[in-house]
Order: structure tokens, then sequence, then C-alpha cells
């Protein structure tokens, strides 16, 4: 079903007003769809600059501020440039799959982003499933990354899609398990619902500790996941030189780009909703305007992306067989742990609850 | 225990690849010819010759002084001690006397460079392994060392300060307060640099144990500087054959037992402490007196053949002249550090990953331009 927010009530009636109740339907689809677009774009151009410009911060230096007001418009710039650039691949490459690649990596990002509850009523899916949804879909993205890299025939983008596929299959588990562990406080897989049951709180303080280890894991797991630094052995450029986009050039390398930071704030935006109550305002001070909503949950999911921000500016990079090791020897067992701690936590009602 | 072999019809081989010579992990035009299993390094082979000027062959055609302004070029990030080393092999040959004031600060200068460059490779090394900030704290303490040679020779990167007999200029007048400005300023950033990456718990995991040399392989493949003294060869050519200024003064050798990748770290960032401690003996004792001795304006060297050794940042540079009593050299052989050192990354990168070579790579300190000369 397609929920729309009030104000855009106007435009939904009108629209079934002048034609048949299919055609408005698919009518609507579009826009949706569009309207996502354009979040998409705008999402993963500012956060690209504010990225260069909290690099910028930590390396004492100034960062981007030439190109329009501030250097707002740097990314836009970049972004013109790519789109004007050459597309030059390699001769031998397998050219079907090379040139389907970034498409996949964009698609499941957008896709991603349809069930993201960004206020009351502003989502354009709000399936059942939608916990489960979001990790499959995060799950199918990686099969881009493998793809870009083996069909590009370059031994170093090959390696990059290895790298990149042993540890979004190992980290996606520690993802699965940490919400798995919240999903036993909400009862429900349905974002709308989580949310609506953090109205009594939010869920990192009704679920107290396990619920904040659940989200130092799921922190770790999400930034390996999105092949962010310190996690980011699928570019490594100091090893790989570009990694599994090595063979890339212009809009397609600008894909790759693109979703790595729209992943990023898919990651921000998932824990934001199940940690941190979505757009829920603290302290309900602004329940009465659902608008606000917005505010706020961009607000916390911009705190977490500096988060990650922070971890890549500052961390070096772990090794191949190390990230394995934290994932499979420390993360996983813990993980497994705390659920049940978690579980016990619920069955005794020793929730902390407003 | 009983092993059974399972067939698969997967068949595992080794592959080849290239790193280099356009490589961000090679730092210049290095390549390396890797055959690799899986991620685990089987053979690490360097191939060299991408850079390489006849400096050597250069040098039997040019005039004495003319050779030292050659010598810039080959370690650029040790370019004053490089100078320096010329400048005493011809000093010692003609046997002049040099003034106090000269070898002093040429000796500060040295350190002074040779902070300078562990500044650069403390930053390259982070990024290397995979901490990009570290570039640039490197470089904005890197960068106040090059103001002050900037403005006592007028140039930041090659020189060409020193000259047979003593030194082009004599010292800015605002020489001595920078310097002394710049100690204070890096004791406290110093501090930072173990902040940002000794303490980390990743660095630690990536450094410690990899790229083990012990102490007979560093003497059997010629290793110095550094490099050898992190596997406890104490190899400082600055305490075991003083030159300059450096009879003068007091300091530690840095040693350390480990061998690995984070022994040679450590050893760097001691290595600028005790640097800081040398500066800070000598820069209030500058005697007085002249910059430079007049030598003839065709220097020419006795017959015979003249070794003079420096430390440089990277290890001991040799400079072995060979004068027939003309006015240029007959054969002029320079000994590199980082050749030597380049050539046991085979031996202790093999069995490691592809990050534990660029990890190990970062500690040899490489300086290309150097190896190829």
């Amino acid at each position: 079903m397609i929920r729309a927010l009030s104000i855009t009530k106007g435009i939904h009636d009108w629209l079934y007003s002048i034609m048949s109740e299919n055609v408005a339907h698919f009518v609507e689809m579009i826009l949706i769809a569009l309207v996502y677009l354009a979040i998409f774009a705008i999402a993963g151009l500012f956060l690209v600059l504010l990225e260069r410009r909290v690099a910028a911060w930590f390396q004492l230096r100034i960062g981007p501020n030439r190109v329009g007001f501030k250097g707002l418009l740097q990314t836009m710039a970049d972004a013109l440039k790519l789109l004007s650039k050459e597309l030059t691949g390699t001769e031998k490459a397998d050219k079907f799959l090379y040139n389907l690649a970034p498409y996949f990596v964009i698609i499941t990002a957008l896709m991603a982003l349809a069930v993201i509850p960004f206020t009351q009523d502003f989502q354009a899916f709000d399936i059942n499933i939608g916990i489960l949804f979001l990790i499959a879909i995060s799950s199918i993205g990686v099969i881009g990354i493998l793809l870009g890299g083996w069909s590009s025939n370059n031994k170093f983008a090959l390696i990059g899609a290895m790298r990149s596929g042993v540890q979004t299959i190992s980290y996606e588990l520690s993802i699965g398990l940490s919400l798995l562990t919240m999903i036993l406080i909400t009862g429900t897989l349905q974002l709308s619902e989580i949310v609506e049951v953090q109205k009594n709180g939010w869920l990192i303080v009704q679920g107290h500790i396990p619920a904040i280890i659940a989200f130092m894991i799921y922190m770790i797991a999400g930034t390996a996941e999105t092949n962010r630094a310190p996690f980011d052995m699928a570019e490594a450029e100091s090893e790989l030189g570009a990694g599994f986009h090595t063979e890339y050039s212009g809009m397609k390398f600008a894909y790759f780009f693109l979703a790595e930071f729209i992943n990023m704030f898919i990651i921000a935006a998932i824990a934001t909703t199940v940690f941190f109550g979505a757009w829920l305002s603290p302290f309900g001070i602004t329940e009465s305007i659902p608008l606000l909503g917005v505010f706020w949950f961009l607000a916390k999911t911009m705190m977490l992306v500096f988060l990650m921000m922070w971890f890549r500016w500052t961390f070096p990079r772990l090794r191949v067989d190390q990230l394995l090791t934290l994932e499979w020897k420390y993360l996983l067992p813990l993980n497994l742990m705390n659920i049940v701690i978690m579980a016990l936590i619920v069955w005794q009602n020793l929730t902390i609850q407003f | 225990m009983e092993t059974t072999t399972v067939e698969t019809n997967f068949k595992s081989e080794e592959y080849f690849i290239n790193m280099g010579p356009q490589h961000p992990a090679t730092h210049g035009v290095l390549r390396l010819l890797l055959t690799i299993d899986g991620e685990i390094i089987k053979k690490v082979e360097p191939d060299l010759g991408y850079i390489h000027r006849s400096i050597e062959k250069m040098c039997e055609r040019d005039s004495y002084q003319q050779i030292v302004h050659l010598t810039d070029r080959m370690d650029y990030l040790s370019s004053n001690i490089n100078n320096e080393a010329v400048c005493l092999t011809i000093e010692n040959a003609l046997e002049i006397e040099i003034p106090d004031r000269v070898k002093v600060i040429r000796t500060i200068i040295g350190e002074l460079t040779r902070i300078s460059s562990h500044c650069l490779w403390w930053g390259v090394m982070g990024m290397d392994v995979g901490a990009l900030t570290t570039y640039f704290y490197g470089f904005r303490d890197r960068e106040l060392i090059n103001d002050i040679f900037e403005e006592t020779c007028g140039a930041r990167l090659t020189m060409n300060y020193n000259v047979p007999g003593g030194l082009m200029f004599d010292i800015h007048p605002n020489f001595i307060k920078r310097v002394k400005d710049f100690i204070v300023h890096f004791k406290t950033k110093l501090p930072e640099y173990d902040r940002l990456l000794t303490g980390n718990v990743i660095f630690h995991k990536r450094t410690k144990g990899v790229g083990i040399l012990t102490k007979e392989d560093a003497i059997s493949f010629g290793a110095s500087g550094p490099v050898g003294r992190a596997s406890g060869y104490s190899c400082d050519v600055r305490k075991h054959h003083p030159y300059s200024a450096l009879d003068k003064v007091t300091f530690n050798e840095a040693l350390n037992t480990e061998g690995d990748t984070f022994a040679r770290y450590i050893v760097r960032i001691q290595e600028m402490w005790e640097s800081l401690s040398i500066i800070e003996q000598l820069i209030d004792n500058i005697p007085e007196g002249e910059h430079r001795v007049a030598t003839n304006a065709v220097i020419k060297l006795p017959k015979g053949e003249f070794y003079q050794r420096v430390e440089t940042a990277r290890g001991e540079l040799g400079v072995y002249v060979i004068s027939t009593g003309t006015k240029n050299p007959y054969r002029l052989k320079f000994r590199s550090p980082g050749f030597s050192n380049l050539s046991l990354l085979n031996h202790i990168a093999v069995g490691g990953k592809i990050g534990d070579l660029v990890a190990t790579m970062a500690t040899l300190d490489l300086v290309i331009p150097d190896i190829d000369r």
C-alpha cells in the first residue's frame, strides 16, 4: 500500500478524481518514485559534501568552500564533471555484466530507501516485514560489487570484489542478529509499528544493557556492510588502487560512489528507527506537529552518519583475516549471547518503560 | 591425527600481479612483481630502474662542486645529509680544517632534515595502513621545518646548502629563534602522533609480528638505519663513526629487538625525540666564526680512494670516490640505504597478506630515487 503524507492528500484526491483508479494508482507510484529519486540524489550529494567537510575538519584543512555558498554546490559541480566524462572500460571485460553492476548497487540502495519512515506516514512502503526486507535488500547490493569486480577483468578489482563478498556475507549476520535482538522487544517487523512501540521510550532505553550492546554491534557491522573504513577492504586504496571500481569511470563510477553514501545513510536511518525512536522527538516535545518528525529523524541520522565518518577518519584499516576474526570469533558469539539476555529481559519484564 | 584429502573440482593456483610502477603504496615508481596465492604473498620481486638518471655516471663528468647538487635528487627527503656526505668526502680528501660553526650548523640542519623526513614517513605510514588523517598531521609539522630551511637557504626540498668547504650562506638571523619555536611546538605534537596512531588497537594488530627481520638477516642483507636498529643491530653511523659535531652531543641510539613492523615504527618515533634532543644541545652553542673556508675554484682531489659514510634518515649512505688527481672523479659510487633495505623485502614479506606487504613496505621507508639514482 502507498501511504502518503497528509499534505499530499490533496494531490491524491485530485488524481483519483480526474482518472480511473488504476491509472491514478500508477501515476501516483511514478510520482512517488520521482520524489524518492530526488531525495536520493540530494541526500547523496549532500553526504559527499558533508564527508569532505568533516574530513577536512579532522585533517586540519578547510575543505571545499568555493563553489556556491560555502561550497554547497561543490558536489553538484563534481557530478556534472563526472557526467561529462568519457566512459572508458576494459577491452576484455564482460560488457553486459560490467554495465549492469552499477545499477545493481544503485537500485538496491534506492529500494532500501523506500521503507525508511521519515516521519508519520512519510514512507513509500510500510510492509509488515520491513526489517527483513531491509536486510534482504542490503545483501543484494553486494552482487553488484561482485559482478563489477569480476567482470572488469582486472586482478585488483577481482581481489576487491572477493573481499567485499566475504565481508558482506559475514557482517550480514551481525546486522541481522543485532536487529533481531531489538525485535524481541517490539514483537513486530513492521517499521511503523516499531516506531509506535517506542512512544513508551526509545528502544535503546527500553532494552538498556543488551540494547546498547546490540547498537554497538550494529554500528560496527553497519560500517563493515557499507565497505567504509576501517573495513574498506574492497577499496583499500593503499593495497588495491581503487578495488572493485578500478575500471569504472564517469557516471558509472559515480553510481558506486553515490550508492556507498546512500548505504551509509540507510544504515544510520535503520539505527535511528530501531534504536532511537525514528521521527519521535525526545520526551515528546513536538509530538503534535508530525512534520517536525522529518527534522528529528534527519538530525538523529546525521549524528550517526557523523559517527561513521569519525570512524573513517581516525582508524587504520583492518587486515582481511582480522576482519573475519572480529566477526566470527567476537561479534557473532557476543551477539548470540546478547539475544539470550534480551529474551530473558523481555520474559521477566525488565524493560524500562515510561 | 589422521588426515584425509577431499577431492574437489576447485583448482587453486597462484597468480601474478603487478604492483606498480603506478600504485599508491609504492611511493613513486617502484614496480613489484607479486606472486600471490589468494591473499597470501608467495614471492615479491622488485623491478627497478623507472627513475634511473645515471647520477653516478654524471658525477664522473661534473666537477666536485657540481656533484653536491646532484645528490639532492637522490634521497630527496634527506637532501641536506646527502650534500653533507659528499662535502665531507671532499673535505677529508683535501684535508681542509672546517670551522666549528659549520660543523654545528650542519648537524642541526641534518637533524632537522631527519625529523622532517620522519614526519613525512609517519604520515605516509598511517596512510598505508588506512588512517588517512595522519598524512596531514605529519605534513603540518614538516611544513614548519621547510619554512626554516626556506628562510635560510632559499629552498624547501633540494637545498644545496652544503658546499665543499662549508655552507653556501650563513644562517638567517631568525634561524635560532625559529628552531627553538619548532622544538617547543613539536614536543607537544609528538605525543599527539602517539595518541592518533601508536596506541590504536587496529594499528597494533596490523603491525605487531608482521614482517619480522632477525638481527642475523639484518646484518647479512646489509640493512641499516631504523630498519637495522629495529632488529637489534646497532648500526647508527652517528654513534659509531661520528662526523661534523655529532661527537660533541650525547644521544641514545634508538634500538629495538623485536624486528617487526611495529618495532621499526617505534624506532623512528624514538629517533625523532633523539634528534630533538641533539638540536636542543647544539642550538644555543653555535660558535662564532666563518661559515665557509675558501677552496680553490677548481677542486682537484689527490690521487687515491676516499670513503665517507653518514647516517641519512633511511640509513647509512656511503660515498666512495676514486680520484686520479683530475678535476672530476674517476669513479664515484653511492652506497644508498634504500637499495639494501629494499633487497630484504622479499625475505620478510613472503607468507603475509597483501595488507602486510603494504605495512611492511611503509616501514622500510623507501624513497625510489634513492634506490635507482
